[in-house]
């Protein structure tokens, strides 16, 4: 077994015990904090296959900026512990089955495509934060730029939405 | 190196969690985490499909999925804000008005 294969397996046992813990937890904060262990997790697997731009966003903009907000409004409503109610039925059966279905056909479609599937190629050669972005200042620039006003949109729906009304 | 395979399988084991807490969490902050941890599957994916193939735009796309989850987390929460001073509850299942 490699270095990379055991940081590869330790990194993705990292994400699902976040993932599963996100679930196991009742409390939010501790859902949110679990989240931020999958974050992380996955910065280090983005940092493993070479791409280390987007582990720098991975941290910078998930696991700082949009988890502080989360956390920042958990606190603000004083979030307490998941009610249980006795109604939820259809959650477990339908959700069990939905989930079990998802993963499956997800599942399948790799085992069945997987042979095809080139070999990486060496980590950090070909996907430099210099290639991303003349890639994304050239091709494409249009989606760009159309963040920058879907950006401008969602700060005038938020501020519009929380603020108190008369 | 790694696998491919092995990232997709994660992928698809990440998002499978994502709907599960998506149907069984009760909490509407707690949804929301799951459609991020959903969203951070793809990611996944994405990145490694972009090194497979030898071609950066999946990272390009990577970082458009994440502006548009930072978009809909600030949005989505200003609505979780709102309903929650409506409602004095977090509980989704009381957020019910368009129900039969």
């Amino acid at each position: 077994m490699t270095a990379p294969l055991i940081i590869f397996f330790v990194l993705a046992a990292l994400a699902i015990f976040g993932a599963v813990s996100l679930i196991l937890q009742r409390h939010p904060i501790y859902s949110a904090l679990s989240l931020i262990v999958v974050m992380v997790a996955l910065a280090g697997l983005y940092l493993l296959m070479g791409a280390e731009f987007v582990a720098a966003v991975q941290i910078i903009v998930y696991g700082g900026a949009i988890m502080v907000l989360f956390v920042f409004v958990i606190m603000l409503l004083n979030a307490g512990l998941e009610e249980r109610t006795n109604f939820s039925g259809l959650a477990t059966y339908a959700g069990i089955p939905l989930a079990l279905a998802v993963s499956g056909f997800i599942a399948a479609a790799i085992a069945r495509s997987g042979g095809y599937l080139p070999a990486p190629a060496p980590s950090g050669a070909l996907t430099s934060t210099k290639t991303l972005s003349m890639l994304l200042f050239t091709e494409f620039v249009y989606p760009f730029e159309l963040t920058s006003f879907l950006i401008l949109v969602a700060i005038l729906g938020a501020i519009v939405l929380a603020q108190r009304e008369n | 190196m790694v696998p491919t395979n092995y990232y997709l399988i994660l992928s698809a084991i990440l998002f499978g969690l994502g709907i599960v807490a998506f149907v069984f969490k009760r909490n509407i902050i707690t949804l929301f985490m799951a459609i991020e941890l959903m969203l951070n599957a793809v990611n996944l994916a994405f990145v490694a499909f972009s090194q497979s193939l030898g071609k950066p735009d999946g990272e390009v796309f990577v970082l458009f999925v994440i502006v548009v989850a930072a978009a809909e987390a600030a949005v989505g929460l200003g609505i979780v804000i709102l309903t929650a001073r409506n409602r004095h509850s977090l509980n989704v299942e009381r957020v019910d008005l368009l129900k039969l």
